[in-house]
């Protein structure tokens, strides 16, 4: 398990069905998990802030919303605004964009990943849950390629199936596990 | 294998800044403190479009042919916006900004880095409700001269009115919007008395200075693409463009705390990221 602590940092790319994926984890996730977790979750342009406060509320890790310049650190989750994309610079640092959609989403999950990838290299673990399209597979691929982590939600058990199958057959992830089992894989790193 | 990876980034990197050199050694625009997680973005984007052979290929063509290099500014500028976007900011500017500015006999506006203009007829629209417009200025500047051009026709394909529309009622429009336009089956015209006390002129915040008193300086959603260094120089121009009692507006994930002027200012209506100067 000496290998498991290269990791840095969690992305994590959910569509639809992904506020009750993400409840399901975080509600398993040890208050104790301190690498930092970055979220894009689809959602209409004018949502507010509900998801970072029900979230946050749930009272495992801090959740907030991803700001301008902001450093992600252990001990926090961080979600990608309504209607800007979430961009992670060489530093670690976010960019926050009003650039054009990707795969019709802004916040797209493949501009995450793939910057995240560029940033964390070896070091990021990616996560794809329940979605209804493919946002996220080039991501995905991007973060395998780099040598980091890649894990994809069962379909079996996703309330939309296509992003998860697509992101299965576009990188051959490392693992594909049951919400409970990303839970319990993640508790494992602290 | 990910030594490679590594490297191909690496050599991706120099090329892109390479890239970025040249447009600023040829043309004076200059993306050296933009975002580089942006630039990379749009600068590989364009270029497996091209289907050119590498992004030094790329730079080459920047130099020599000024079609392609306007499409690479098309590229690189910010250029997605909406009327009304955010709805609340604008019925916060009316609720709290221009009763200020109606007691003024000249009122000065200046939409920094309006691209299309979608942000700029919207004020527009606003002002004309409030009574305001025939005594107002608007100086609306970009760096990019194609797209300032758009900007000036006023014209915006029909499939975006229906979300105008919605966005014009939630900022608390006071008629119907169609009474703004004139439609056939492709394209919406604003109307010509939107764009009479607009002035559309070329403005670089990265390398232009200050050019004249302003009432109220509107700059949305341009700051994110700027590293921490130029997000100050823009601030402090702003700050050289207002008396004391103007008002700077930014967009919703901007804000001045972080600043080295941050003191120079207080917020009308936080949340909407409003601001005012402070007299000395």
């Amino acid at each position: 398990m000496g290998a498991k602590k290269k990791y840095q940092a969690v992305v994590i790319g959910s569509s639809a069905g992904g506020l009750n994926a993400l409840k399901v984890i975080f509600g398993e996730l040890d208050k104790r998990f301190q690498l930092p977790v970055v979220i894009v979750q689809h959602m209409s342009p004018d949502a507010d802030n509900y998801l970072a406060s029900f979230l946050d509320g749930m009272k495992k890790i801090r959740v907030k919303e991803a700001d301008e310049k902001e450093i992600p650190t252990g001990g926090f989750a961080y979600i990608a605004p309504p209607n800007y994309h979430l961009l992670m610079e060489k530093d670690c640092s976010f960019t926050l964009t009003v650039g054009e959609r990707v795969n019709y989403a802004r916040p797209s999950i493949d501009v995450l990943f793939e910057t995240a990838a560029e940033a964390y290299g070896d070091g990021l673990i990616g996560i794809i849950l329940t979605g209804a399209n493919n946002d996220g597979s080039h991501g995905l691929k991007k973060i395998k390629e780099m040598g980091g982590l890649t894990i994809v939600q069962d379909p079996e058990e996703s309330e939309s199936v296509s992003m998860p199958r697509s992101a299965i057959e576009t990188v051959n992830p490392d693992h594909v596990f049951k919400l409970k089992e990303i839970a319990k894989f993640l508790n494992s790193f602290i | 294998m990910k030594k490679k990876e590594e490297e191909i980034i690496e050599n991706q990197d120099v090329e892109i800044k390479l890239l970025i050199e040249a447009l600023y050694l040829k043309y004076g625009y200059d993306f050296r403190n933009y975002s580089q997680a942006h630039l990379k973005r749009r600068i590989l984007n364009r270029f497996q479009i091209s289907g050119l052979n590498s992004i030094t290929e790329m730079t080459y063509k920047a130099i020599y042919d000024p079609a392609f290099t306007d499409q690479l500014l098309m590229d690189l500028s910010i250029t997605v916006t909406e009327m009304f976007r955010d709805p609340s900011f604008y019925k916060a500017l009316r609720q709290s900004v221009l009763p200020v500015l109606r007691t003024y006999p000249r009122v000065t506006v200046w939409h920094a880095g309006c691209a299309s203009g979608e942000e700029v007829y919207s004020m527009a629209i606003m002002l004309k409700e409030e009574g305001l417009l025939h005594k107002t200025q608007i100086y609306a500047t970009d760096f990019n001269p194609v797209i300032l051009r758009n900007a000036k026709k006023a014209q915006y394909p029909i499939s975006r009115i229906k979300e105008f529309t919605v966005s014009y009622q939630k900022a608390g429009g006071k008629r119907s919007f169609s009474d703004y336009y004139t439609a056939d089956d492709e394209t919406a015209l604003l109307h010509e008395s939107l764009k009479k006390n607009v002035v559309f002129a070329n403005h670089n915040l990265v390398t232009d200075s200050v050019f004249a008193e302003m009432n109220l300086v509107i700059c949305r959603n341009v700051l994110i693409y700027f590293n921490k260094q130029l997000q100050d120089r823009v601030i402090e121009l702003f700050m050289e463009s207002l008396p004391g009692g103007g008002f700077l507006c930014l967009g919703s994930k901007e804000n001045l705390q972080f600043s080295v002027h941050y003191n120079a200012f207080e917020p009308v209506v936080n949340q909407e990221r409003i601001y005012i100067k402070k007299y000395l």
